[in-house]
């Protein structure tokens, strides 16, 4: 594919992204912080938010695995996930996270399992649209081509 | 950097010289139990043109600035006045304080209560940061001698309006 055609599909997909929620302004400054000096900020970043998000979900589904949930740690890991989507951007992830930490407030065990099967498939598409997003970078930069800007 | 042996890592965009002291860096200590939260306000500080040393919980963060008396007063040899290079003491002083709220252990309250607490450590302003935005522990942080409170996740407009409120305090 010739680099032109690379760029657009780049430029499209990332309107999509912001435009389907997948990600906020928060993902902006994250690209705004990308120079010279740290040229892979960006992927540095995101990749620690997937290892990151891979080991809470692990916990949250281990605790909610319990006889006796505490409900303690599972907020707890809720608040880290929150926190952590909010601070990369990926909205989709936060906002089913704020759904999952009241439903915590509320001690209840059934709908706290179907918020960590909301929250997992947020995490899984945001995290394919994210490789998906840094795949294209890479091919528009192996054919030559700039990494376009998108307002 | 590593975070994991130590509890801090140190990083700025160049080393200061005897030359550079009069337009000083600002060396910020950055306390926050999240690594991804870690690194972006490490970035955001030193895009800022701050030097930054990160640390992953309060405990740490008292370690480290207890440290700071401990080099000023126990200079070895090598590191005179008139030395060209920096002292360790010069190098590590600490300028401004960024702390999360929510932390395991130690709160950010609670680290900000033992700094204003410490005769040595009180005049250093702590900023405190949050997810939250709930008032009473906003107005807890700032009766309680926090120089701000800041909504996360931090933008580069909060930094730079970070960096003008300490400048207008310096001077």
């Amino acid at each position: 594919m010739e680099v032109g055609q690379l760029q657009r599909s780049f430029v499209e997909f990332t309107e999509s992204l912001f435009r389907e929620g997948f990600l906020d302004a928060q993902f902006c400054q994250l690209q705004q912080l990308q120079d010279e000096n740290n040229p892979d900020f960006v992927i540095e970043v995101v990749s620690l938010f997937f290892e990151d998000s891979e080991k809470l979900l692990n916990d949250l589904t281990r605790a909610l695995d319990q006889q006796d949930v505490d409900f303690k740690k599972v907020d707890a890991c809720v608040h880290q996930l929150k926190g952590s989507s909010s601070s990369i951007g990926a909205e989709r992830v936060k906002n089913a996270c704020i759904a999952f930490r009241n439903f915590c407030d509320e001690l209840n065990i059934d709908a706290c399992l179907r918020c960590l099967q909301h929250v997992k498939q947020e995490y899984l598409l945001v995290k394919n649209k994210l490789e998906t997003l840094f795949r294209l970078e890479q091919q528009i930069l192996a054919a030559g081509g700039a990494i376009p800007m998108v307002e | 950097m590593d975070d994991s042996s130590s509890g801090c890592s140190h990083s700025s965009k160049k080393k200061s010289t005897m030359a550079d002291d009069d337009r000083k860096e600002l060396h910020v200590l950055a306390v926050d139990d999240n690594i991804i939260d870690r690194k972006i306000v490490e970035k955001l500080l030193i895009s800022s043109s701050c030097k930054v040393t990160t640390a992953e919980n309060g405990i740490r963060a008292l370690e480290y600035l207890g440290n700071l008396g401990v080099h000023s007063e126990s200079q070895t040899p090598a590191l005179h006045q008139d030395d060209a290079i920096p002292t360790a003491a010069g190098d590590l002083k600490v300028n401004l304080i960024i702390t999360d709220y929510c932390m395991p252990e130690m709160t950010g309250y609670e680290l900000l209560k033992k700094i204003k607490e410490s005769s040595i450590l009180k005049d250093i302003p702590v900023i405190v940061m949050s997810s939250e935005n709930i008032p009473t522990r906003i107005h807890k942080c700032l009766e309680e001698g926090a120089q701000m409170f800041m909504l996360k996740p931090l933008k580069h407009s909060d930094v730079t309006r970070l960096r003008c409120q300490l400048m207008q305090c310096r001077s």
